[in-house]
């Protein structure tokens, strides 16, 4: 998996910044953003839903190890998140303007990190092993459901500057700039994104439970 | 069948009932609420020195909903956090899981509304009333109480098992509220505007939805926060 990723990764990054894009006004060369930025919050959400779906089977069957692999999951698809809304800010400054615009797509975003951030905060403040992984468990979920109405909802119903935007967002609204050769590209780069934050986090699982055998012992 | 949820009926009206009494009973937690409204309403009154006409809609939107999201987490808050540790022992033997935090949103929904309108008032008296279509407001104001007790009791469950969880309260409910609030927000604009009624209708419906997903997630998990 992760010589698929490092495989994937160079042929996005050559590709990616050598082969010829789409002209298109005000974009020009910063459409290649699509290939690093667009994964990352594919990555962020696809990482998010694998530590939901670990949060569900603890609270069904709280066993430590579904906690931990929740928890680690969150933290990748947190520094996913960052990554996705630096990159997006580096866009922004050259193509709206400013670091920060205020659209809706970013203020959605930084607020789904927030419910993260929170919630390693309550993680923080548990002390007992037990309630710890049920609590955070319990907001992980509460707030995943909260975060979707954020992240999809809210920005259709406002005018936003964001590509993608203004009708129907998402993959749709790219078919008509995104021609073939793009897609060639992107889509290996969503994956190969995903595949590296997934080989991170089952790394930073294997080294938790290593501990947890060592303290254990 | 149609007797256990006759039943079931029942002992959530008792347990409503018992929530009210011991509410009545402790005027000073009341009083505290309310005096509480009142200083954040004089406190944006004072420091904006606003005068009739000076404040622009979006302003006294705005104004208002912090006014009532603060005053909002602090009520809901004391729902579970402060609660001595006797009565949750008591509630735990006479009650399940799910009758509680059904009874505990709705007793919190109708301390968010009683706020709501105290709020509303406050500001209608020191501050101003543009509202130009009030029963698109009242909806509105409806839709967000219901949605802010509903996640406000089970934030208030978790935060209330962990240490400073004042601060966690917050921390834990601010990400989760905005997306109501937002709402809430463009509702009160377009009351504000006095737009009909069905401009605000995907904003209600979206509104509608929140709620239903934030009920019926907080009924499913509630019992995993009670067992400890």
């Amino acid at each position: 998996m992760k010589v698929a990723a490092v495989v994937l990764l160079v042929y996005v990054h050559t590709a990616g910044l050598l082969w010829d894009v789409p002209r298109l006004d005000i974009l020009n060369e910063s459409i290649r953003a699509v290939y690093f930025h667009v994964p990352m919050w594919f990555g962020m959400i696809l990482l998010y839903c694998l530590s939901v779906y670990y949060a569900v089977r603890y609270l069904r069957n709280p066993l430590e190890e579904y906690d931990i692999r929740s928890v680690e999951f969150a933290h990748v698809g947190t520094a996913f998140g960052i990554l996705g809304l630096l990159t997006g800010m580096l866009w922004a400054r050259y193509t709206w303007g400013a670091y920060w615009h205020g659209d809706p797509k970013q203020t959605g975003s930084a607020i789904s990190l927030l419910v993260y951030l929170a919630y390693f905060v309550l993680r923080a403040s548990l002390e007992n092993q037990e309630q710890r992984g049920r609590l955070s468990a319990v907001y992980n979920l509460f707030a995943f459901a909260a975060m979707i109405p954020l992240i999809w909802i809210i920005p259709r119903l406002q005018s936003s500057l964001h590509p993608g935007s203004g009708g129907n967002p998402g993959f749709r609204a790219y078919d008509e700039d995104m021609d073939a050769s793009m897609r060639r590209v992107f889509y290996p780069a969503v994956i190969a994104w995903f595949l590296v934050g997934y080989w991170i986090s089952t790394l930073r699982i294997k080294i938790r439970k290593l501990q947890l055998i060592h303290i254990n012992s | 069948m149609h007797g256990s949820w006759l039943n079931a009926m029942n002992n959530l009206v008792a347990l409503l009932r018992k929530e009210f009494t011991l509410e009545l009973r402790r005027k000073s937690v009341i009083s505290g609420i309310g005096l509480y409204l009142f200083s954040l309403v004089f406190i944006c009154y004072l420091t904006f020195n606003l005068r009739q006409n000076v404040i622009s809609p979006a302003t006294w939107s705005a104004l208002f909903w912090l006014v009532i999201l603060f005053s909002a987490v602090n009520t809901v808050a004391k729902s579970f956090i402060g609660e001595k540790p006797g009565s949750l022992m008591y509630l735990y033997m006479v009650a399940s899981a799910q009758e509680i935090i059904l009874t505990r949103i709705i007793y919190n929904f109708i301390l968010c509304l009683l706020l709501g309108l105290l709020g509303y008032g406050l500001f209608t008296l020191f501050v101003d009333n543009p509202v130009a279509d009030t029963s698109v407001f009242m909806a509105g104001l409806v839709l967000t109480c219901l949605g802010f007790s509903a996640s406000l009791s089970l934030i208030s469950g978790i935060a209330s098992k962990a240490r400073n969880s004042n601060v966690l309260m917050a921390v834990l409910s601010f990400p989760v509220l905005i997306g109501i609030l937002l709402m809430a927000i463009r509702i009160t604009k377009n009351a504000l505007d006095g737009l009909e009624a069905a401009a605000s209708r995907d904003e209600m419906l979206n509104l509608v939805g929140i709620n239903v997903i934030s009920g019926a997630l907080s009924y499913l998990l509630f019992p995993y926060i009670w067992r400890s």
